[in-house]
């Protein structure tokens, strides 16, 4: 059975690459407009990786980070932060909120591949 | 790999437009006295989008300006820096650029780069402003300045200590070829913010700097600050521990296994893995230095993956669809359905014709299916059309723009109001009333709005207002621009009328004057500008008005100001008409123009010299337009009060409209005569009637027109 990947990202057009790509890959993927989006599609669906932006209106992506990891089937689903900024702040503050790891945008297409088969390959 | 993403080009450059969209909308709407947070960071995020797609996308030039402005709302949202409307009007520039960027990308048309230079320059300056700003609060707050940088580098050593954060040293080589002083200065103070600078560069440097920095900040702060300055090609970083707090960074590193090796080049810093797992996090994979991966195990995983993936996606492609709650559809579909509804219309009107001869006692049946089907089809038709409509603030977001442009350009204060946004119309026509509407704005506030002084002379507010107004009427859509200037002048007009041959006279009605300034060439400005004033605008605004099926009028008082309002049809492709009968044919009546119908007495009707007829209508004598005479057809009746009359108005101006007999309302489907026969004069359309027969659909502005100059 194909793993499915929640894809968080307000931004259309990320969204729908880093969705395709990951569906070429053969993963499921449920995509995500901000963090109130994403929280309620993680109740509906049972997914395997978390993939969000950090900056979203409405709920970003490290609110939705802490309130998934308060959900009791997302204790250990990976998480990991799509994010342009690359600080050593906001990289702090992500593991603080639960995240697995980090990846920075822009990426191409096969080191999402690369990364997101390390963590659930 | 870059075939697979040009396929998100389109929606990466409508999203952009978008954001794009919004950013200037809270721009204007931004108070530069008390900026609401909400609306800098929805700029910021906006600003923020763009170049994250941008630089997936590998629109560099975006990227960079982006980036410019981002780092400057950032300032602005963190409280860093005071609003400041110069600053506004740098980011609207900044965002005209990047729509001319996004343009370039699209091929259509080209970025001006030196534009581009010039807004970046903008930016960059306002923002040295504020690290200039945020400088001298600091040396406020912290003992002195001019302190030594050694001074500097106690001060902040122990700070570091204390808040345990790592601190490097960086040494910095460049080449200052093709740098100017300004430029150096510039990057100089930028480093300094980052932490203590120390010039090194060796007297037997000949192009070269050298720099010491220390810092708290990370390689890719420095390498920011320098790449947009220094050809990265020209540049070298190397990091070293700054001795004090070697141990914190060991600590550091042993809690935290990711990438914070600190030995390696700038560039091997860019080219690095981009990503990394926190080690004690729930479902970090175990190994973790991304750089032990080597490409071609991957590679094959890949492969790997994507064959197995084919099969499943085939399988699963039905449950995947989880797409947002609006999905894009080209506009040829949608017309192509509304013309399949439309043909549907017309074939259930056939059957409920034909359906309507069977006994409804004894086919009740077929008659109540008839009457669900009817319903369905209406259902259907009005939802259809929905799809294609959409709210005119689609039109309306625009001209706050134009007008804080126009009037900052002809000092003039002037407000926007707008009311109704939210009201629909079709798509067809909003992009057809953008261009008229924004003749109608910016006439209104050149001509319209008086100067702040004269405003005040004539006890007005030093604030001009110009407001938009949007609203259903029946089945049409009023726009309406009003402003609270001037108002149309009367003599002016007239004068200028006489001066140009028009035929005009003394006791011509307001209306009659106003609708003078839509002729050709037609202005009463004093001076031409490069605004308005050319007289190029009244007339194609009235033209493109009149050939969207709408109409437009005017009311203005003196002082007081003007109201010009636009009637148009909710949509091009559906009309409620009026049928009438002339002989054995029948027309539609556009129901829009008719103001009433109404059997007239004998003494109403007077005849006017020759074979003109005029009819008393409330006082007002109208002149009678015989249908069956336009069209040659045989009437049933003849003689005027014996059948029905419809009173039309159209541009002002009242005409009587003579039929054997008023048949019913309906809602036709317009069919163009053009595309299908010829042009015909007095005809605007036909539509196809439930009876399979074709029906003419009146071209009721054009009619009254010609009879009024066949009184004249």
């Amino acid at each position: 059975m194909a793993k499915t990947i929640l894809a968080v990202d307000d931004s259309a057009s990320i969204r729908q690459m880093v969705a395709f790509t990951l569906k070429g890959a053969g993963y499921e993927v449920i995509q995500a407009v901000d963090g109130e989006d994403a929280l309620e599609k993680a109740n509906q669906h049972t997914v395997n990786l978390v993939l969000t932006d950090i900056n979203m209106p409405r709920m970003d992506g490290l609110k939705l980070l802490a309130l998934l990891r308060k959900l009791s089937n997302y204790k250990t689903v990976p998480i990991l932060m799509l994010t342009t900024e690359s600080s050593d702040d906001i990289k702090a503050k992500g593991r603080a909120a639960g995240a697995t790891g980090w990846l920075v945008k822009p990426f191409d297409p096969k080191r999402l591949l690369e990364v997101i088969a390390k963590v659930i390959g | 790999m870059s075939d697979d993403l040009e396929q998100f080009y389109e929606i990466f450059f409508e999203e952009s437009s978008e954001l794009l969209a919004d950013m200037e909308a809270c721009l204007l709407r931004l108070n530069v006295n008390s900026p609401d947070l909400e609306d800098l960071n929805a700029i910021f995020r906006a600003a923020h989008s763009i170049k994250g797609g941008a630089g997936t996308f590998g629109f560099t030039d975006i990227t960079e300006t982006t980036h410019m402005l981002e780092s400057l709302l950032d300032k602005l949202r963190k409280g860093e820096l005071e609003v400041r409307s110069e600053m506004i009007d740098a980011f609207l520039k900044a965002g005209d650029v990047i729509k001319n960027q996004l343009a370039g990308h699209r091929g259509e048309g080209a970025a001006d780069p030196a534009e581009a230079a010039m807004v970046l320059d903008e930016l960059e300056k306002l923002s040295d402003e504020t690290q200039l700003l945020s400088n001298k609060e600091s040396s406020n707050t912290e003992s002195k300045t001019d302190a030594s940088i050694e001074n500097l580098q106690v001060v902040e050593n122990t700070a570091t200590v204390t808040e345990n954060k790592p601190k490097c040293i960086y040494r910095i080589e460049f080449s200052k070829f093709g740098l100017n002083e300004a430029a150096l200065e510039n990057l100089f103070s930028n480093l300094q913010l980052l932490g203590a600078l120390e010039d090194e560069t060796r007297s037997s440097d000949d192009n070269l700097c050298r720099l010491k920095l220390a810092t708290e900040n990370n390689e890719e702060d420095v390498w920011e600050a320098l790449a947009f300055v220094v050809d990265p090609e020209k540049l070298k970083i190397e990091s070293e521990v700054s001795n004090n707090i070697i141990e914190n960074v060991l600590k550091e590193k042993e809690a935290n296994q990711d990438d914070t090796s600190l030995h390696y080049k700038a560039k091997e810093a860019l080219a690095s893995p981009g990503y990394g797992f926190f080690p004690d996090a729930p479902a970090a994979p175990k190994e973790n230095n991304p750089s032990e991966i080597t490409e071609k195990p991957l590679l094959h995983q890949n492969t790997d993956q994507r064959q197995t993936a084919k099969a499943s996606t085939k399988a699963n492609a039905p449950a995947t669809s989880n797409e947002a709650s609006s999905i894009r559809v080209s506009i040829e579909k949608v017309d192509q359905m509304i013309n399949l509804v439309g043909e549907l219309v017309i074939t259930q009107a056939m059957l409920a014709q034909t359906a309507s001869q069977f006994d409804p006692v004894v086919f009740e049946k077929l008659h109540s299916g008839m009457n669900q089907l009817e319903r369905n089809t209406r259902d259907l038709q009005e939802s259809v059309m929905s799809i294609r409509m959409m709210p005119i603030s689609f039109v309306f977001s625009r001209y706050p723009r134009v007008v804080r442009d126009l009037a900052s350009k002809l000092n003039k204060r002037v407000e926007l109001k707008t009311v109704g946004e939210n009201t629909e119309l079709d798509k067809g026509l909003i992009e057809k009333i953008a261009d008229p509407l924004t003749h109608l704005v910016r006439n209104s506030l050149d001509h319209g709005i008086e100067q702040p002084e004269n405003r005040r002379a004539a006890g007005k507010s030093m604030q001009g207002t110009i407001t938009l107004r949007a609203f259903h009427q029946g089945g049409s859509i009023v726009i309406e621009v009003s402003d609270d200037g001037a108002g149309l002048n009367r003599a002016k007009i007239l004068a200028k009328a006489r001066e140009r041959g028009l035929s005009i006279h003394d006791g011509m009605t307001d209306q009659e004057v106003w609708q003078l300034i839509f002729e050709a060439g037609f202005s009463t400005a004093d001076a031409i500008t490069d605004v308005s004033g050319r007289g190029v605008g009244m007339d194609v605004v009235k033209r493109n008005i009149q050939s969207l099926g709408g109409r437009i009028d005017i009311e203005s008082s003196f002082g007081v100001g003007t109201r010009i309002s636009i009637r148009l049809p909710l949509t091009l492709a559906i009309l409620d008409g009026l049928s009438v009968a002339a002989g054995d044919q029948m027309f539609i009546v556009p129901l829009n123009y008719i103001i009433e119908s109404l059997q007239p007495t004998a003494a109403d009707i007077k005849t006017v010299s020759g074979n003109g007829r005029v009819v008393q209508v409330r006082g007002e004598y109208l002149p009678i337009i015989a249908l069956h005479e336009i069209f040659n057809l045989h009437p049933n009746v003849t003689s005027v009060h014996d059948g029905i009359l419809v009173i039309l108005e159209a541009e002002g101006r009242k005409a009587a409209l003579f039929v054997d007999d008023l048949v019913g309302q309906h809602q036709v489907v317009i069919k163009s005569l053009e595309t299908n026969y010829r042009r015909v004069k007095g005809v605007s359309g036909a539509t196809i009637m439930g009876d399979g027969k074709v029906a003419l659909i009146l071209d009721t502005a054009a009619l009254v027109m010609a009879s009024q100059q066949e009184m004249v």
